[in-house]
């Protein structure tokens, strides 16, 4: 479903970003990216969201080479996947509704579907009934569900997490990386980078371990017994 | 399509006084391109009138039969310069010339015979009154038998020739400037509203908005802008077309058609600065 097949990226001056990155993430599996800042997870997240392109090897996402995607086609693949960021990346002047129909507006979603899946993902998220407000009236864990909820509502097949719980308290961690399990355990795989080791510690997981834009572990390879782990069996 | 609608009316109504400043500035801008364009007809309308008057002469040989010239008349018909040929026979041209030149009527009374020579007056289509033209039908004219000789303002249809090329080379090259000026403002005012949403498009990337939907409401909103300063050019160019009318010269303002190709014109500078500008910073986000 994701695969890394020998990706380097370097950028002008001859600074690595990522190197020699291999690795595959099988349908509905949950993986870690674990690491410290500028060890190049966000760099792998945005790789598969074809936000970046390898300067070598190849990134293949649902089978087709992000390399051999002609512009017009990115879209087409983002709208099956969910993005969450570290800053929520919110607008400020829509409620939580509207902020989650954004992504089915812009996407030309027929408009007598838009309402039904919105208040489904808000439901999901446990949202329900905070629906009508503004970001600013909501805590950071609510805000955190309000965007998991936008990267839901087009049903993706991998949520792509980039430090969801960066900006959060100890007990909204705890809540939206509870929400991020149930969404695997309905068969979503999540890719999630973190840099909270006690977060990777709570689950049994796959972590690949990133250091300085290389792989230096990953549980999924070097310990056979977990990489054929039933995905969300925690 | 109605959501662009929505977004571009919503960016309008975030930062009404930027929107406000830009369409006043481009209503501006468009109004001295409308002032130009104005003048730039007038004087047009002006020479047209000067050149309908444009008329090449042949003085016919004493005793010419008029049969002789009838013939003449009717081949100087088929040039295809020519709208019009007459011919003045010589009591014509005594008349003409008693009417006309009052001052002198004591001479011709006591003439005993009519100098004045009978004349063909050839007329030119409005598109062959320029020097080479009415220069190319004279010659030809010279070459005619009984033709004493041929008569026209030469310098002066030259000089008409030149005015008229300098009054569209002025009012091309103001246009053209003050258009320009109006495409850098729309382009500008797009560039604020681009960094001003640039998380909104952030966001609309990564859900997977495609480039031309995301784009969209930006053209939208620079073709609007663009109409609008038009319009509002049109309003400030009838306005001194009121009080220069009133106050100096009598002219003549747009048609209907015309104050509506001005609207256009506006509306696609608009399309075109936007274009330009969001193509460019959109991909800076």
């Amino acid at each position: 479903m994701i695969d890394f097949v020998r990706v380097f990226k370097a950028y002008p001056k001859g600074v690595f970003a990522l190197r020699d990155i291999s690795f595959h993430v099988p349908r509905g599996e949950f993986v870690f990216l674990t690491g410290h800042s500028g060890a190049g997870k966000s760099t792998v997240l945005r790789m598969v969201y074809v936000g970046d392109l390898p300067t070598e090897g190849e990134v293949r996402v649902s089978g087709r080479a992000t390399t051999s995607l002609r512009p017009r086609d990115i879209p087409k693949l983002r709208r099956r996947l969910g993005i969450v960021f570290q800053d929520f990346r919110l607008l400020a002047d829509r409620t939580a509704e509207e902020n989650v129909a954004f992504a089915l507006d812009v996407t030309n979603v027929r408009r007598d579907l838009i309402a039904p899946k919105v208040a489904r993902v808000l439901t999901q998220v446990g949202l329900a009934a905070k629906a009508r407000a503004f970001p600013h009236e909501l805590s950071g864990g609510e805000q955190q569900r309000v965007a998991i909820a936008r990267a839901l509502v087009n049903d993706p097949f991998v949520l792509l997490a980039d430090e969801p719980t960066g900006n959060l308290d100890e007990r909204a961690t705890r809540g939206v990386f509870q929400l991020l399990r149930e969404i695997n355990a309905n068969g979503t795989a999540v890719l999630m980078a973190t840099h909270d080791l006690d977060l990777v510690r709570q689950a049994n997981y796959r972590t690949i371990e990133l250091e300085a834009g290389a792989i230096v572990f990953d549980s999924g390879v070097d310990e056979a017994a977990e990489a054929t782990e039933v995905p969300g069996d925690a | 399509m109605r959501l662009a609608l929505r977004e571009a009316i919503r960016s309008f109504g975030r930062a009404p006084v930027l929107s406000v400043l830009s369409i006043t500035t481009i209503a501006f801008a468009l109004f001295v391109v409308g002032l130009v364009v104005l003048v730039g007809l007038n004087v047009q309308a002006a020479l047209q009138d000067v050149g309908e008057r444009v008329e090449v002469v042949v003085y016919l040989q004493r005793g010419t039969p008029i049969e002789a010239a009838t013939v003449a008349m009717e081949d100087i018909l088929t040039f295809p310069e020519v709208a019009d040929a007459g011919y003045v026979s010589e009591e014509e041209a005594l008349r003409r010339a008693r009417s006309e030149l009052a001052e002198f009527r004591d001479v011709f009374d006591d003439l005993t015979q009519n100098p004045l020579p009978a004349s063909i007056e050839v007329h030119l289509r409005p598109e062959y009154r320029d020097a080479a033209s009415v220069d190319a039908v004279a010659s030809r004219l010279r070459g005619f038998r009984f033709a004493e000789d041929v008569r026209y303002g030469r310098d002066w249809i030259a000089k008409l020739d030149r005015l008229r090329s300098i009054a569209a080379a002025v009012s091309l090259l103001i246009s053209a400037a003050f258009a320009a000026a109006s495409i850098i403002i729309i382009g500008t005012t797009i560039r604020l509203t681009v960094m001003q949403r640039s998380q909104e498009i952030a966001i609309m990337r990564l859900v997977g908005a495609t480039s031309g939907f995301i784009r969209f409401p930006f053209l939208l909103e620079g073709a609007f802008k663009g109409a609008l300063g038009g319009l509002l050019a049109v309003g400030l160019s009838f306005a001194a077309f009121l009080v220069v009318s009133r106050l100096v010269l009598q002219g003549r303002f747009f048609t209907p058609v015309e104050a509506l190709a001005f609207v256009a014109a506006g509306l696609l500078l608009g399309l075109l600065s936007s274009a330009m500008s969001v193509g460019r910073h959109l991909q800076e986000i």
